[in-house]
């Protein structure tokens, strides 16, 4: 027997309070957990303009999922202890409880792989976000294309919001035509001059678009011509740090998805030891009301085990019992053939043996 | 003639203190609210502290913090007093108090309703400190090398930016300022010595506005500068004018925002006026039931209870009696010859009538 413990009518009352106790507790975190995913996956909803896949989103429904099935299970835990102390309704409840701990252990197993995946899957998050923000960017001027029109206000919302501006940094509005042409004036020279300037014909400037403005410099903003030291009065390109965000829009939202995962962190784990106590102490329960019930004086003491056997014993009995119901199908047969197959070989020994003897 | 009079009987007597009891302890939470109120109006005006000119608008929430706080104590005495009046005998124990009590709720009860109405009521100062605070902003924008002044370039872009409005009544505001700081400006520059040269005051004016009027609901890049010469913007229509700025003023944004919460504040301190009022005529229903058992002598008996024992007319003359009265007590020790010495006899007379007096309420 593995981690024996003795129990006595008194303790196991107790046992069965506590268990209750605590099974309500674990339903409670359950909520939390659900409420948790929720919130998690409404901020990853709300920036899915930006985002070009949705593989992050296995995190929050995983966590949802979870919430829901954990509140199921620990319902049915706290209804079982209930019934535990009641002589008459407990031996229905034997073959369920071997499904609940198999459930727990998969809920347990699911938890911990939302916490690895909410640190593996940051690489997609970041390639994700990658592509949708260079997205965003490249059809920001396009806001008489249906489809597109929303890409200027979302990206423009987003860099004041977030404090950042462009993709890795705001040289990247140096690449992207973001001036839509209904608004360039194509007789101008400096206009045709930009156009002709690179192999697409795209209007391309050393400007970035307002919302890359940041509100603690000490100068108003300079939007256009920044490459150029003489354009403004007393501004020097290189050592300019304050006139707009220097972070990146993909570091940006990175970090704050990343703060948001990390802090159910916590959460999670708690959950998992919360659903492993009440595991326990459901296994102890049930097998010291058990031992109860089968002794002459049902208000004496038992033992309360967590296996019967060893553990080496309980696997290969496991693995045992698990062949045997993939073999039920094949069983018989076998066994006939070979009845069969032992009837004529006496039969064949019986017609040998008397002809020596003729 | 009694205003309101109405006889109880023990039961019923018994019944009302429970129920006041109840009422009371419900009172004290109503106080906590109130009190959370005028913390929380505290704290929304003075965030925007800088943009505000304060003209002693602070007084409304402190008026609600120290009406909740004074509900509070008042609530919690009524609870253990009204449970006490369940016993005739425990009562004896409260009776020169209860006056001073009914007293006390009737004045905290009125600076309740008072502070309903000031909520409702400092709109216009509001509005004054607002203009004024946010023209103050404008002109020290540019200030951020003068320590006192330097963040309110942050604050007023930051403002601009949640609020979505542009100046203080309009984007037109900002013409009438100088909002680019004199350090980068190059003096060298003959335009912007043109510019400086055309007003009197010499500053920098210009027809342009800072980033944080830019409006994200504009389908082009943001025109911030030459807002006045349409023609020096290619495609520059009347809509893409309309949409290019924010077109509120920071005003009106602003005073939409207190409105609001000051009228649901104004709501929930009405709400818990009426209550207030339930409260206090339970009480006096109470106090003068309880008076008038112990004034008959036996405590199982029916008694009654009013509001005011004569009409309002008469209590309000004996009342103004009473303070001529307390006057003339005081007034009576003087030595003057040319006063009557009064005789012997009305002398016993007159102290014994300023002692008289007070029982009759």
């Amino acid at each position: 027997m593995l981690l024996k413990i003795k129990f006595s009518q008194q303790r196991r009352v107790h046992l069965a309070q506590g268990l209750w106790l605590l099974s309500w507790m674990a339903v409670m975190w359950g909520v939390i957990i659900f409420c948790l995913g929720v919130y998690l996956k409404t901020e990853l909803l709300r920036r899915a303009e930006v985002m070009d896949n949705t593989e992050i989103h296995v995190v929050p429904n995983i966590l949802m999922m979870v919430g829901l099935a954990s509140i199921g299970t620990n319902w049915v835990a706290s209804r079982a202890c209930q019934d535990s102390l009641d002589a008459t309704r407990f031996p229905r409840w034997k073959v369920f409880l071997l499904a609940w701990f198999a459930v727990a252990a998969v809920l347990c197993c699911l938890l911990i792989a939302v916490v690895v995946l909410s640190y593996a899957l940051q690489g997609s998050l970041e390639e994700s976000l990658k592509v949708g923000l260079r997205n965003g960017i490249r059809f920001y001027k396009d806001t008489d294309v249906p489809g597109r029109c929303f890409q200027k206000e979302t990206i423009d919302r987003l860099q004041m919001e977030f404090r950042c501006c462009g993709n890795s940094n705001f040289k990247d509005w140096f690449e992207v035509q973001w001036v839509n042409n209904r608004y360039l004036d194509f007789t101008s020279k400096d206009v045709k001059d930009r156009i002709r300037s690179n192999v697409d014909g795209r209007y391309l400037l050393d400007g970035v678009p307002f919302s890359c403005c940041n509100p603690a410099s000490p100068r108003p903003c300079l939007q256009l011509q920044l490459t150029d030291n003489s354009a403004h009065y007393n501004y020097e390109y290189q050592s300019e740090e304050l006139n707009l965000y220097s972070r990146g829009c993909r570091q940006a939202l990175t970090d704050y998805f990343m703060e948001l995962m990390n802090s159910t962190g916590p959460g999670v784990l708690s959950v998992v030891l919360i659903q492993l106590s009440v595991c326990l102490s459901l296994r102890y329960l049930q097998t010291a009301v058990e031992g109860a019930m089968a002794l002459e004086d049902p208000e004496g003491d038992s033992e309360g085990y967590l296996l019967e056997k060893g553990v080496k014993e309980t696997i290969e009995d496991l693995k045992a019992n698990a062949l045997k119901m993939l073999k039920f199908g094949q069983v018989d047969p076998n066994a006939a053939e070979g009845s069969s197959e032992a009837a004529d070989a006496e039969k064949a020994e019986k017609t040998a043996s008397p002809t020596p003897a003729s | 003639m009694a205003v309101g009079k109405l006889t109880f009987t023990k039961a019923e007597r018994e019944k009302l203190a429970e129920f006041l009891w109840l009422l009371n302890w419900i009172s004290v939470l109503t106080g906590a609210i109130l009190f959370g109120l005028g913390l929380f109006l505290k704290v929304e005006i003075q965030k925007r502290q800088e943009v505000m000119l304060e003209q002693g608008i602070l007084y409304v929430p402190h008026m609600l913090i120290t009406t909740g706080l004074v509900a509070c104590a008042i609530n919690f005495l009524g609870g253990k007093i009204c449970l006490d009046c369940t016993d005739t005998n425990k009562f004896l124990r409260w009776k020169m108090v209860m006056m001073p009590y009914v007293v006390c709720t009737l004045v905290f009860t009125a600076c309740v309703l008072a502070g309903a109405v000031m909520c409702y009521s400092i709109s216009s100062q509001l509005e004054e400190a607002l203009f004024l605070g946010l023209r103050n902003a404008m002109r020290y924008y540019k200030d951020t090398d003068t320590p006192g002044r330097c963040y309110l370039k942050k604050t007023l872009d930051l403002l601009q930016i949640q609020f979505q409005c542009c100046g203080n009544s309009g984007y037109r505001d900002w013409f009438q300022v100088q909002w680019v700081s004199s350090r980068y400006l190059d003096m060298n520059n003959s335009s912007v010595r043109d510019r400086l040269r055309s007003n009197v005051d010499r500053k920098y004016l210009m027809d342009g506005v800072p980033f944080s009027c830019c409006s994200t609901a504009s389908p082009r890049p943001c025109i911030q500068q030459r807002l006045s010469d349409r023609s020096a913007h290619f495609n520059f229509d009347r809509q893409s004018q309309q949409l290019n700025l924010w077109r509120r003023g920071c005003r009106s944004a602003l005073m939409e925002h207190y409105t609001q919460i000051l009228q649901s504040i104004g709501l929930t301190v009405l709400l818990i006026w009426l209550f207030e009022l339930l409260v206090l005529t339970g009480v006096r229903y109470l106090q003068t039931a309880m008076e008038n058992v112990i004034r008959l002598g036996d405590p199982d008996s029916e008694s009654e209870g009013w509001i005011l024992e004569n009409s309002l007319a008469e209590t309000a003359r004996s009342n103004f009696n009473i303070i001529k009265n307390l006057g003339k007590c005081y007034q009576g020790d003087d030595d003057d010859p040319n006063i009557n010495i009064p005789s012997a006899a009305t002398e016993r007379e007159l102290p014994s009538r300023c002692a008289h007096i007070p029982e009759t309420s």
